[in-house]
């Protein structure tokens, strides 16, 4: 089990399998807002679902209007549990409010890989 | 933890209701992340993310809850544009469902009190800020005017974080509210002449390029930058446009000019040497905005949203002709007004062309329309249609867009332009 401590962006419990992204997440046009499967072509996560998963990629990309995109995901019950961020950025952050998704950054997520369990809790995650 | 004011703990523990609470959460989430020493009061909001375009219904659900929740802003705030002219929008060949969808979301932005401007040009029609004021505004060309030529302190908001900060009066100190940051980054020579806003387009292209998000300090060596009546004068427009593409090839939110805008003589920094771009030939702007296309089919001017004085240009380019292709040409509403007060927006509809108000080619959903091909006289179109509106371009002049739209074709005639 690794425990690891991250800066709390939105505070909140989660638990949930993990989905990696080695690269940055574009929501608006990169994340089907109805079905919360990754579209954007080419992305290393390409037709994953991110519904019920603890995300975790480096940092956000593309549009400010991303935010509403995990809004709604939120609203269609589709949002990923919780996300974990190295970095975070404004566009993830906003949205993670706006749609009540527990949210950490600051983490060193080389030591989280997809399929891991993984806690979510303030700032504190556990991962296995 | 940074520092918060008592009335700031209060908002962010709920006190003043959920609204404001996520509000509060949203700034503070900004201040920690950019590392903001705190929060500082603004003077104006200028909320981008208005249209349905961008929107879509994710937005329009969340404004429509926030609305609902009480969210009420608390200093003037006002709408980027929207996707189609709010009364007109049957001429531009708008969808109902879009219209009615769009229509929702200006409704839940007027419940919050955002004042109905639609407009990347809020400093034209009565929102020009003082120099020092500290703002949120979001649509990037208007950010970059407000900061460069106002002397005005914005960083480049997201739409919900500009309207976060409308909500609690504040937003996060870092960036461009920070007086060090406001120093110049690399020093841009200019050595070539610039006639049109076209000009200052594509020098801007390459300068946001180049810069990425640095501040860019201009010297223009070529000519004086403001001189009366010649060929040469820096018009407003020309900062409009200079500004509108840097933010669009780059993420430029602030530039200087020497001798020009208002914290150029302390931009530079005493100590150490700043890169040096020197520009002798805009021609590789031209090159990457303008596709070779021959037949017009739709010519789109006012990105930024017009002046009066273009719309004066226009109107007398046209005077007593006929269009072959779609003109419009897009303004504030207020900006409307006057021009049809003052005859113009009738003499040039009686050519055929349109001046809608309230929206622009970026926002508005023109793929639809199918048009083959557009011709503008903005850098930052030319820049985003491809991507936006799946719509090559020719990029001049407005003199050279209006003969395009005459003859529905690009002939380079009213090329005013050295090279």
């Amino acid at each position: 089990m690794i425990r690891l401590r991250g800066r709390a962006i939105y505070r909140g419990k989660a638990r949930g399998l993990a989905l990696v992204s080695p690269v940055p997440i574009g929501f608006l046009g990169g994340v089907d807002a109805e079905t919360g499967r990754v579209i954007e072509v080419g992305h290393p996560l390409e037709g994953e679902c991110i519904a019920g998963r603890v995300l975790v990629f480096p940092t956000g990309k593309g549009s400010t209007v991303g935010s509403y995109t995990l809004y709604r995901l939120a609203k269609v019950g589709k949002a990923p549990a919780a996300i974990i961020n190295a970095r975070s950025e404004a566009i993830v952050a906003v949205g993670a409010i706006m749609a009540g998704i527990p949210m950490v950054d600051s983490v060193d997520i080389t030591q989280i890989h997809t399929g891991d369990i993984v806690e979510v809790d303030g700032e504190d995650i556990t991962v296995g | 933890m940074m520092p918060l004011t008592e009335e700031e703990q209060a908002m962010l523990a709920g006190t003043q209701g959920p609204a404001v609470q996520k509000a509060m959460q949203m700034i503070v989430a900004l201040a920690e992340i950019y590392g903001a020493q705190g929060l500082v009061p603004i003077v104006s909001a200028q909320v981008a993310g208005v249209s349905y375009k961008n929107l879509g219904d994710a937005g329009l659900e969340f404004l429509e809850e926030w609305a609902a929740q009480g969210a009420r802003v608390r200093v003037p705030t006002f709408m980027n544009p929207a996707g189609m002219d709010l009364e007109r929008w049957q001429e531009m060949g708008i969808a109902p469902k879009f219209a009615r969808q769009q229509q929702r979301i200006i409704q839940a932005l007027m419940t919050m009190g955002v004042a109905l401007t639609c407009t990347c040009t809020p400093y034209l029609v009565g929102y020009a800020p003082h120099q020092g004021d500290h703002l949120a505004w979001s649509e990037s060309s208007a950010v970059s005017f407000a900061n460069s030529v106002l002397g005005a302190r914005s960083n480049r908001e997201g739409g919900p974080s500009a309207l976060a900060a409308a909500i609690t009066g504040r937003t996060a100190a870092y960036g461009l509210h920070v007086s060090e940051n406001r120093r110049a980054t690399h020093v841009i020579e200019v050595h070539c002449p610039l006639c049109s806003e076209a000009d200052y387009g594509a020098l801007g292209y390459l300068v946001g390029k180049s810069v990425g998000d640095g501040v860019p300090y201009f010297r223009f060596l070529a000519q004086p930058p403001v001189s009366s009546q010649t060929r040469g004068e820096l018009r407003l427009e020309h900062l409009m446009a200079l500004g509108a593409a840097m933010a669009a090839s780059g993420a430029v939110a602030l530039y200087h000019i020497e001798g020009v805008t208002p914290e150029a003589s302390y931009a530079l920094s005493p100590a150490g040497e700043l890169p040096v771009v020197s520009i002798t030939d805009i021609t590789e702007g031209y090159i990457a905005l303008d596709s070779p296309l021959d037949e017009i089919d739709f010519v789109s001017l006012g990105c930024p949203h017009s002046t009066l004085a273009d719309i004066e240009k226009a109107a007398a380019l046209l005077e007593g002709k006929r269009v072959k292709a779609t003109l419009w040409i897009t303004t504030s509403r207020a900006i409307r007004e006057v021009a049809e007060q003052r005859g113009l927006v009738a003499r040039i509809e009686a050519t055929g062309g349109k001046v809608f108000s309230d929206t622009c080619l970026v926002v508005a959903p023109v793929e639809e329309r199918g048009f083959r091909a557009m011709a503008t006289n903005s850098a930052k179109a030319a820049f985003y249609s491809p991507m936006h509106s799946k719509l090559q371009c020719r990029f001049g002049s407005l003199e050279q867009c209006i003969q395009a739209a005459l003859s529905g074709r690009w002939t380079g005639e009213g090329r005013n332009l050295k090279t």
